[in-house]
């Protein structure tokens, strides 16, 4: 069983939903970056999402763009990404760990050698934003290939038919974005996650994530009841910002935040 | 002439229902746009069948636009390159200034069809910007347009114009603050509204079916052009030169003539300071095949696959992507592309200005300076066409500040 599936079903054995946990790869730096991973996974992260950074992140709001820009300006690359996914894996050999990418960056120097660096540094599955299942018979064989899950996709906007061929696409969970829009921080969770998750449920057995502006214990809570996995993000990377002048407070808040939301996540 | 002998091919038979030019293309977009996009492809596809639709087109771009424009033999460049024959294409003497207003006005058409009242857009040099306020104003849609803070400030001109015609100006301040980040800006803003809002893409970019569509509102271009050099010449011409950024003028000029293998096709892009990494926008001079904003194409990107920044003396260039169908004609041959730099585009901008009493776009000039070596290489018997994309008006300042003029 693969390392994401494993977790889902371990969450789901405890009554409760798997804590999914964005950060960006190498945001503010290398160490600071590892030392941020390594706190999420300490303290009741299930799923380790890491997001690559990218120039031109066009479904992002301004909180991981910024994360990004901070992430390249402190010398990311491709090769560093996996250097830290490698560093995460020796600490943690059972965290699975997906990228959260664009396309462009799986594909400039080939898929299939991409695919082959992630899994050997210890990547488990590959979430691509602007990759929809019509354009991902490549990387959805090499995926298959190398033993790596795929997660897409589902918006309020995707309609039922969709969601079945979305489901057919992946393998490790479908992510349902519960708002159209970019990411970061909202007030409120949208109302329509309930019958959101019974629509996808209805047309595949993989577990349903949802995320896109989840931020408090409470909203991890509510989402917990009907998702087979909650995904908190953008209140992690504002961690990070806001103690970008005094970095040695990073690890000691993300530790508390998280704590908390992974509270929540008991049904 | 050309050399190259086009293999038989049916330019229309392109992009298959994927929106795919060969492998270039496509669809590369978040899931939330994914029905947005279907959408757009049904309405477009019905609206392109429907004679009424048709007709209402070409109503408003004669009567609101000014089509047919003019195809005017610059006597004195040619005199001055002392070669071919130079025509030029006049889709300057459009209303507002270039030909962008063709492609505006066929999507707000589409738009309202649609039911959609809120309209979105980006902007490099301000040209699509300034159509897309033009036609919103004349069709009471709601206009807002992203514009990167150093495009805002060199086309002035074009924000004050747009913000006359009642559109929204929103400055992008990410990236490189150029038209490459008011493309994401108005991506983010599509994602977020798109029940509501139609974006009206400027250029023969991004996800199907905008290159398509773009493509066939840019059509009427090379239409007329070729009606016309038959009436005036009795044959085709030798050579037809446009500039490419997007490439949405070019292969509006072009389309018309990819079957007719005498012809040949350049088109030019942005050679900044000279082919160096981050000092120019010439896609097929030192890019490579990628994924930005939509679709499969040559793109300026480090090896890491992060994109490059780009630079031009012209906003409407200065863009790390090109138009997946010019990717494709170039593989096929069919289309040859050189590029011009901005010391050449400065000089032939005075050029033109001065021999022919025509300010050309800095975009257009592109063209010009290609051109013009082009006709000098060539003999007098031969016939060159050259897409004068857009007028000058909006680029007086910024030259004027570059040649040290105070105003």
């Amino acid at each position: 069983m693969s390392r994401l599936a494993s977790a889902f079903q371990l969450a789901r054995a405890r009554n409760r939903a798997a804590l999914v946990a964005y950060l960006c790869a190498g945001d503010p730096d290398f160490e600071r970056s590892l030392a941020a991973c390594r706190t999420l996974l300490a303290n009741g992260v299930d799923v380790l999402e890491l997001g690559v950074p990218f120039s031109d992140p066009l479904a992002d709001g301004p909180t991981n763009q910024l994360a990004a820009q901070r992430a390249l300006a402190g010398g990311m690359t491709a090769a560093r990404v996996f250097e830290l996914v490698r560093r995460i894996r020796a600490e943690f050999p059972a965290a699975p760990i997906v990228f959260y990418t664009y396309y462009n960056l799986v594909f400039s120097n080939g898929v299939e050698a991409y695919l082959h660096a992630a899994k050997e540094a210890g990547v488990d599955g590959m979430l691509t934003l602007d990759l929809p299942p019509e354009e991902a018979g490549e990387m959805a064989a090499a995926c298959r290939t190398h033993g790596l899950d795929t997660v897409f996709i589902v918006a309020p906007t995707t309609p039922d038919a969709r969601i079945a061929r979305i489901a057919a696409a992946t393998t490790g969970f479908i992510y349902y974005v519960s708002r159209e829009g970019v990411t970061g921080v909202r007030e409120q969770v949208a109302a329509n996650i309930p019958e959101a998750v019974a629509r996808i449920r209805a047309r595949t057995a993989l577990p349903v994530a949802v995320g896109f502006g989840i931020s408090t214990r409470a909203q991890v809570t509510q989402v917990a009841t009907h998702a087979d996995g909650v995904v908190v993000g953008s209140v992690l990377v504002n961690c990070i910002r806001d103690h970008l002048g005094s970095p040695e407070k990073i690890t000691a808040r993300l530790a508390a935040v998280v704590a908390e939301l992974a509270a929540g996540t008991q049904r | 002439m050309s050399t190259a002998t086009a293999p038989s091919l049916d330019r229309f038979s392109l992009p298959d229902a994927g929106g795919h030019f060969g492998r270039y293309g496509g669809v590369f977009v978040p899931e939330t746009l994914m029905t947005a996009l279907a959408e757009l492809g049904v309405a477009y596809e019905a609206a392109r069948a429907d004679p009424a639709f048709q007709n209402e087109l070409r109503h408003h771009l004669k009567e609101f636009a000014g089509r047919p424009t003019e195809l005017y033999f610059a006597e004195r460049l040619t005199a001055h390159a002392g070669g071919a024959k130079i025509y030029l294409k006049r889709e300057d003497l459009l209303h507002t200034g270039a030909h962008k207003i063709n492609n505006a006005l066929g999507q707000a058409l589409l738009a309202r069809r649609m039911g959609k009242k809120r309209i979105i857009a980006e902007t490099g040099a301000g040209q699509h910007g300034v159509a897309t306020a033009a036609v919103c104003a004349k069709f009471g849609l709601e206009c807002i347009v992203y514009m990167g803070a150093v495009d805002m400030e060199r086309q002035a001109l074009n924000v004050f114009r747009m913000r006359l015609m009642g559109a929204e100006v929103r400055s992008v301040e990410a990236g490189q603050k150029t038209l490459k980040d008011a493309v994401n800006e108005a991506m983010r803003d599509w994602v977020t509204n798109v029940r509501s809002t139609h974006y009206i893409l400027g250029s023969a970019l991004g996800a199907h079916p905008y290159p398509m569509m773009v493509r066939d509102f840019h059509r009427a271009i090379g239409r007329e052009t070729k009606e016309q050099i038959l009436a005036r010449e009795g044959r085709l011409p030798d050579e037809m030169i446009a500039c490419v950024g997007g490439g949405s003028n070019a292969i509006g000029f072009f389309f018309e003539f990819l079957e007719d293998s005498g012809v040949r096709l350049i088109g030019v892009e942005a050679g900044g300071r000279g082919i160096r990494r981050g000092e120019h926008a010439a896609r097929f001079e030192g890019g490579k095949l990628g994924v930005l904003q939509g679709a499969m194409t040559y793109i300026l990107q480090n090896s890491d696959g992060q994109i490059e920044l780009t630079h031009s003396v012209s906003a409407g260039l200065d863009y790390a992507a090109i138009g997946p169908e010019h990717a494709f004609y170039r593989d096929r041959k069919r289309i040859d592309y050189a590029y011009a730099c901005d010391d050449e585009v400065l000089e032939m901008f005075q050029t033109c200005s001065r021999l022919e009493g025509i300010i050309p776009a800095l975009e257009s000039t592109h063209a010009l300076v290609h051109g013009l070596k082009r006709a000098r290489e060539l003999t007098k018997d031969k016939i060159i066409v050259i897409n004068l994309s857009g007028r000058g008006d909006k680029d007086v300042q910024q030259v004027a500040k570059i040649l040290g003029t105070k105003l």
